[in-house]
């Protein structure tokens, strides 16, 4: 995946929209399963999930580093195949905001399929739906207030990403140098305004998806069973 | 009998209140030690430096460590250091002009020299920059321009030999040039320019091959040391600036991989 060089505002937009529709499609067999399932296995995956809400990212971007690079497990095979490997790249942030954000878009999610709860599945069933039939035509509709939350959150959430992408970014104008690495940037040379700007604007923006998001919340229906 | 009761009835809060003491008490006792602002490339000798200053005098040496332009912009904003050793000489000068920095207390205490450093030894055929010219190398590793004085130097060193604009797509940038060193070592950038007291503290550990950048090749890098305002009068600081500046710590430094300007 290569973007051509653009600013950091819409690098950052890019990475926050392609990690949210990763996480979307990952994330919800992910909090279905958990929000369903009687296995022991169950506390140890929610615990997992949650762990990039307690980690520094420091810690997170560390191990990329080294995952990532041409000598890790996962930046190795891939520079084998394709030439190159993750560190350094737009798709290695993609796949760095996606374990970052995680939690913010299954969270929300797991909680809003356990409201729902498993009657209306049993319904469509008795009344001989398909299971993805089901999911598709009952569960979605009435989960439009957890998907509204989950990608707004992890929409938000990557757009406020810092250490994790200072950490295995490399700065690369156009590919990885994102708004808070900008703003990061221009405070230690003392350019004050600029960063002034970038940091009014990525608050305002943040404040309104956020008051976007809870007042829409507020008019949808509450679904439990 | 007022305070009685408060212990009796909120043994809790009471010992809230003493920890909260006792860690505000200890805070205190770290206010009295010497606090020196180091850039990240010299916090290592200014370790064994402080080691050896401490064995001469009761003084404790508090080394706090950041990008000097971050350093700077604490020190600007109130941060409470006593001493700022840089790693280039503008900062220095800009404190001393704004009144932050104590006006003849600032000297050039090393002066950075740049490395070209692989971990991969077939890279290299000759010692100059015609390493530059070959495609088997993915990412050239500097750190920031904008930030970092070793970034700078090398960026002037690639402006210079003409390798600047063809090399822009496989340029990264690290924040420091710890964290450019930390690219290299590992293994996600082949090749950087690094600071050659770096690759001398690491000396034996690091395998590949490098190469010491002609000092001409780029504007010094002269490292400054400033006495800050709220140290004016504190005699400690002083004498860290002179432990600094004497023959036998420059030739210290001189080991670390630096050039000296008075010796």
């Amino acid at each position: 995946m290569d973007i051509s060089s653009s600013g950091p505002i819409w690098l950052t937009l890019q990475l926050a929209s392609v990690t949210v529709m990763i996480l979307l499609a990952i994330g919800t067999p992910i909090a279905w399963w958990l929000a369903h399932t009687r296995s022991k296995m169950r506390v140890g995956i929610e615990a997992v999930v949650a762990l990039p809400l307690v980690l520094p990212p420091t810690v997170l971007g560390f191990y990329l580093l080294i995952l990532l690079g041409p000598n890790g497990w996962i930046g190795g095979p891939l520079k084998t195949l394709t030439g190159s490997p993750l560190s350094f790249t737009f798709t290695g942030l993609v796949f760095a905001s996606t374990l970052y954000s995680l939690p913010f878009v299954v969270q929300p999610l797991q909680s809003n399929f356990e409201s729902i709860g498993s009657t209306p599945m049993e319904t469509a069933a008795s009344l001989g739906a398909s299971r993805w039939d089901a999911f598709f035509s009952v569960i979605l509709p009435l989960s439009r207030r957890g998907y509204l939350t989950a990608t707004v959150l992890g929409f938000a959430h990557t757009l406020g990403e810092f250490g994790v992408v200072l950490m295995v970014g490399g700065n690369i104008p156009g590919k990885t140098k994102v708004i808070s690495i900008e703003i990061y940037d221009r405070v230690e040379v003392l350019e004050y305004t600029q960063a002034h700007i970038l940091s009014a604007g990525l608050l305002l923006f943040s404040f309104i998806i956020l008051l976007t998001v809870y007042s829409i919340n507020k008019k949808l229906p509450v679904h439990i069973s | 009998m007022v305070r009685m009761t408060l212990v009796k009835k909120n043994p809790g809060i009471v010992s809230i209140l003493l920890l909260t003491f006792f860690l505000f008490h200890s805070f205190d006792v770290w206010a009295d030690e010497l606090r020196v602002a180091v850039a990240s490339n010299f916090l290592l000798p200014v370790k064994e430096l402080s080691r050896k200053f401490e064995e001469t005098t009761t003084n404790r040496v508090a080394l706090i460590s950041a990008s000097t332009g971050k350093l700077y912009a604490q020190i600007k904003q109130g941060a409470p250091f006593d001493i700022l050793l840089a790693a280039d000489s503008l900062r220095p000068k800009l404190l001393e002009k704004e009144g932050i920095g104590v006006p003849g207390s600032r000297f050039t205490y090393a002066v950075g020299r740049l490395a070209l450093w692989s971990a991969d030894n077939t890279l290299f055929l000759r010692n100059d920059l015609q390493v530059l010219n070959q495609k088997n190398f993915r990412y050239l590793a500097i750190a920031n321009p904008k930030t970092a004085p070793y970034g700078k130097a090398a960026e002037q060193v690639l402006r210079k030999k003409g390798f600047w604009d063809q090399l822009q797509t496989r340029l990264v940038r690290g924040e420091n040039i710890s964290q450019t060193f930390q690219f290299l070592v590992t293994g996600n950038a082949d090749i950087g320019f690094i600071a050659l007291s770096q690759l001398k503290r690491n000396q034996g550990q690091l395998k590949g091959y490098s190469w010491v950048v002609p000092a001409e090749w780029h504007n010094p890098i002269r490292q400054q040391a400033i006495l800050l305002k709220r140290a004016k009068t504190n005699k400690a600081a002083k004498e860290f600036l002179n432990f600094i500046k004497s023959n036998r710590v420059q030739k210290i430094i001189e080991s670390y991989g630096y050039s000296l300007e008075h010796l």
